[in-house]
């Protein structure tokens, strides 16, 4: 495998990188906003470090994670050689381009228009293209991950394709339908109005596109979490996967579901109307049945580790559990954020609740935790877990990743509970500064110091995840390498067709999109809204 | 707890999956009741007219042209705020609202995205250029409120917010053209 480290690490240091840069700025931002830090910064600066942040925690941190993630899973969990090698590094070399041509832009203030770029507000034309090629390259990434699972079957007829790499290609199937949405958004509207060679463009139709891309891509994102969930933590706890199957059908269930829903993101938007927003409201609440199934099981398979380790009685099991390995101690601390995070999703989808909170802090605070927290967290524990195979290292003392994991929980909670209360007296995002002067505003002031030291325990603790990784690089050599991944307590021997491939799913996510997107996109093909005249940032 | 334990036996584990996936379809059915039952019975129901109205001519005639904007109190007692908002400002930046009293709420943008909320209300939607937003409400207190703009438009974002004044019922006197604007203060 030793190419394939070299490939792995590299993916995950550029994600890495990216993700402390963002960490810091991310901070400062707080800062900003706060009552300590006002007349800090212009608002140029600001919303130039607002798109850096999101690019980077959103396209970069995420994408580069997943790719080097989903090489790992191809050559470990598959046991074979990967195939394209050369196409994954000239995937990688082309996603980092993209980034490179994305962040010129950005950093010389030609692209402050946040990372979801709402036209008509238009960057520089280098900005999009920069994040073209990085879902280009990921596009590759996802017919690699296609082809290396053919092949396996090909050589291991009738067998079940190990969960790990069936749910990586769940993802990445799911990434390909995701992504048309805004590639076509970004082609055939944002990229002609950036270039100069239209003057106007339909607004409905960009965000009615963009929505399509939205919501799928959170999963994407969280995917290798659930990924860990069900073939890492019942390992690492010393158990078993309480259901093989369990864990496919949630994957396909992912795969189905979250991508017929994005229009919830647009509750609040005139452009469409109430029967298409309830269609996409009712598959929205489908949407929960993955993580209420996966939570299930995931107990589950904690309890006969804890069992096995001599836990008794209803709870005792708990206390038995192995909480010093990193990925017992994170997929803990992921479940309690997932808790939070999932009521808040369940509130964000009734129309009466979302009209409470849309565009509040409140909806900063439900992704920074769902994905900051309880995504992000078990991002350390997968890199914890596999680095001293792609360093070929050890671990002098897992204190200080536990350290980590815990400042990182903390800081969590302490900086988004508050987003969430404030979110709740109305306190709106995307803004600079806040005029402390306001009687309302001024309320508000003593909760956002609290959550701005969640964000310095936030930023301390990604120093010391970085600092952890590269302190093993000069680690002492692996002594035992374990077995990573977690054996069913009834292995399959045999699973159906449609538990071991996507044929079947990608007609089922075609009908539901032609269903939830059909009409919501052919109206404006039929009959185009008033376009609004390009505003470039400069 | 080896794989002979009777909790483990491959029937056992379908069994509790079962009833756990009942329980799950069980919360989701209540969930998306409650949404129906409210949309039904209260008219808690998005923002979603599905009105059209040219971003680069609303300004020069019709209901969004100057002298219209702000609140107008129809002949039926009806009481309509119609607003632009623009980089990077609410035209006008102050309405004013009875209280206790349904208000139709309309608002269009002739630039690019904004949108809104009145802060301790339900009052939100975004203003999407191409299109009309509207909100009914009925505020239930007097005073001053909040009203921002809540999505980034532009390096002058911040600054961009509107005051809604609530007046008592009694206070609420348009003149005789139905036409009333925010008390000096």
């Amino acid at each position: 495998m030793r190419n394939a480290e070299r490939l792995c690490l590299a993916h995950f240091w550029v994600a890495f990188a990216a993700f402390l840069f963002a960490c810091a700025i991310g901070t400062w931002q707080m800062w900003v906003r706060s009552p300590l830090g006002a007349n800090v910064g212009t608002p140029g600066q600001y919303f130039m470090s607002v798109t850096a942040h999101g690019v980077s925690m959103a396209y970069v941190l995420t994408t580069f994670f997943i790719m080097g993630f989903g090489y790992f899973v191809a050559v470990t969990a598959l046991d074979r050689a990967l195939p394209g090698k050369l196409w994954a590094w000239a995937a990688y070399w082309v996603a980092l381009l993209g980034v490179v041509l994305t962040v010129i832009p950005i950093a010389t203030g030609q692209a402050s228009v946040l990372f979801t770029f709402y036209p008509p507000l238009t960057a520089s034309v280098w900005f999009y293209i920069g994040l073209v090629l990085v879902v280009a390259a990921s596009w590759i990434w996802c017919v690699l991950m296609l082809i290396a699972m053919t092949e396996w079957k090909r050589e291991n007829p009738g067998r079940p394709v190990p969960l790990a790499m069936f749910a990586t290609v769940a993802n990445a199937v799911m990434w390909l339908w995701t992504t048309v949405g805004v590639a076509v958004e970004l082609i055939f509207q944002v990229i002609p109005a950036a270039l100069g060679l239209v003057q106007t463009i339909d607004v409905g139709l960009a965000r009615t596109l963009f929505s399509w891309t939205l919501h799928a891509i959170v999963y994407f994102w969280l995917i290798p979490a659930y990924i860990a969930f069900y073939t890492m933590a019942p390992r690492a706890a010393g158990g078993r996967l309480y259901s093989d199957t369990m864990g496919r059908l949630t994957f396909i269930l992912f795969l189905i579901y979250s991508l017929p829903v994005g229009m919830h993101h647009l509750l609040m938007d005139p452009e469409h109307g109430n029967a298409t927003k309830f269609i996409q409201v009712l598959l929205t609440a489908f949407v929960a049945v993955p993580t209420l199934l996966t939570i299930f099981t995931i107990t589950a398979s904690m309890e006969i580790a804890g069992r096995l380790r001599g836990g008794r009685g209803t709870f005792g099991w708990i206390a038995a559990l192995p909480w010093e390995r990193p990925m017992v101690l994170a997929t803990g601390l992921s479940f309690v954020m997932l808790g939070f995070g999932g009521f808040g999703g369940i509130v964000n989808m009734g129309y009466g609740m979302n009209a409470m909170v849309h565009n509040t802090s409140w909806v900063t605070a439900h992704f920074h935790l769902i994905f900051g927290g309880s995504v992000v967290i078990m991002y350390f524990a997968i890199a914890y877990a596999i680095w001293p195979r792609l360093t070929g290292r050890e671990y002098q003392s897992r204190a200080p990743l536990r350290l980590q994991l815990w400042l990182w929980f903390l800081g969590m909670m302490i900086m988004t509970l508050p987003w969430h209360w404030l979110g709740l007296q109305g306190q709106w995002r995307r803004v600079a500064n806040f005029n402390y002067a306001d009687p309302i505003i001024a309320a508000w002031g003593p909760w956002v110091i609290v959550s701005f030291a969640g964000g310095i325990i936030l930023l301390a603790s990604a120093v010391l995840f970085v600092g952890n990784l590269a302190a093993l690089h000069r680690g002492p050599a692996l002594g035992i390498v374990r077995p990573l991944y977690a054996l069913a307590v009834h292995p399959p021997l045999r699973v159906p067709a449609a538990l071991n491939g996507f044929g079947l799913w990608n007609v089922l996510v075609l009908v539901l999109m032609i269903a939830a997107y059909g009409y919501p996109i052919a109206q404006f093909l039929i009959d185009p809204s008033p376009g609004a005249i390009v505003h470039r940032v400069r | 707890m080896s794989q002979t334990h009777p909790e483990m036996h491959e029937r056992r584990i379908l069994h509790t999956e079962l009833m756990w996936s009942f329980g799950v379809g069980i919360f989701v059915a209540a969930s998306l009741s409650m949404i129906l039952f409210t949309a039904f019975t209260i008219s808690v129901n998005p923002p979603s007219n599905v009105e059209r109205l040219d971003p680069k001519t609303l300004h020069l005639s019709g209901e969004f042209a100057e002298h219209n904007l702000g609140t107008t109190v129809g002949s039926d007692g009806s009481v309509t705020v119609r607003a632009i908002a623009t980089q990077f400002m609410f035209l006008p930046r102050c309405i004013v609202v009875p209280a206790n009293r349904r208000v139709t709420l309309r608002f269009a943008s002739p630039d690019v995205i904004h949108g809104l909320l009145i802060t301790g209300t339900n009052v939100n939607t975004m203003v999407v250029p191409g299109f009309v937003s509207q909100v009914h409400t009925e505020f239930t207190r007097a005073g001053d409120l909040l009203m921002p703009c809540h999505e980034y438009c532009g390096l002058g974002h911040s600054e961009m917010w509107a005051t809604v004044q609530v007046m008592a019922q009694d206070e609420f006197k348009p003149g005789s053209d139905g036409r009333i604007s925010c008390a000096q203060r």
